[in-house]
């Protein structure tokens, strides 16, 4: 690299400083929960189609149902709503997390690794309410 | 120095200052994403209530006036908030201008599709044709 005077706009291409990316950075719960927030979202995205699948298929009758009834009933089906529900209720805390700090609030260290943990923890509790909610609306496991 | 300013370029013909649009998506989502939460969780309620029964109460129950009308606002308010949310890591990660195009309109036929699904499903079920 040519040596140039700060500022300068002229001469060869001058190879500009480049912020460090995520490897060089401490893992920390705060940044993990970052990027879950943005994976959750992008699953999510995907995910709809489940839902469009849903109501689609039970606005076309009882055949389409039934198919949509056998994939969600079956292990693959059951695996990919379990983490559906959790991306679900993840994104959703997330989401609050991010509210609280538009509002200005929990930005101090120790607030920003008990809102990181609060969502982890919170969004995994969830998922298991939810999910013992909903086999005991069937009237238990089948 | 003259990409120091944030003007865009029409504005800057116009001289008319700065777009005045740029925290429009910024705010959308989160509009859309205060109005989820209460969405999302109705939803979750009126699927639980769904597990295991026959197709025909699937269909009158999502079709009955209020649970539609939940369930057209948690789809309309979903759409919308992960069309803005799938742009933004769009131009977050895609630089190549053909892809990024491809990438973003993909993203809006996409949405768009889903919603309508989505929404005509609802609609069908509630008027029942």
């Amino acid at each position: 690299m040519t040596d140039l005077p700060a500022g300068s706009t002229t001469g060869p291409q001058r190879s500009r400083p480049l912020s460090p990316h995520l490897q060089v950075y401490r893992l920390m719960l705060t940044y993990v929960m970052s990027g879950f927030h943005r994976i959750s979202g992008a699953a999510l995205y995907f995910g709809m189609l489940l839902v469009a699948w849903w109501l689609v298929a039970a606005a076309s009758g009882p055949n389409a149902y039934g198919y949509f009834e056998w994939f969600i009933g079956s292990l693959i089906g059951r695996l990919v709503l379990l983490g559906y529900t959790w991306a679900l209720l993840h994104h959703m805390l997330g989401g609050v997390r991010h509210l609280i700090w538009d509002l200005g609030y929990g930005f101090e260290p120790a607030e920003r690794e008990f809102l990181a943990l609060a969502t982890i923890v919170g969004s995994i509790s969830l998922t298991v309410i939810v999910w013992v909610i909903g086999y005991l609306a069937m009237g238990g496991p089948r | 120095m003259k990409d120091a300013q944030m003007r865009t370029p029409m504005r800057r013909v116009r001289g008319l200052g700065a777009a005045h649009s740029g925290t429009h998506h910024f705010w959308h989502q989160r509009v859309t994403s205060v109005a989820g939460i209460p969405l999302c969780i109705a939803a979750i309620i009126v699927a639980i209530g769904l597990l295991g029964r026959n197709h025909a109460a699937v269909v009158q129950i999502l079709g009955s006036p209020l649970v539609a009308i939940i369930m057209l606002l948690f789809v309309i308010d979903i759409v919308y908030h992960m069309w803005i949310g799938m742009q933004e890591i769009i131009v977050d990660y895609v630089h190549e201008d053909k892809f990024k195009l491809a990438t973003l309109l993909a993203n809006t036929f996409f949405c768009f599709a889903l919603g309508f699904a989505c929404a005509f499903a609802i609609l069908k079920m509630s008027f029942g044709v």
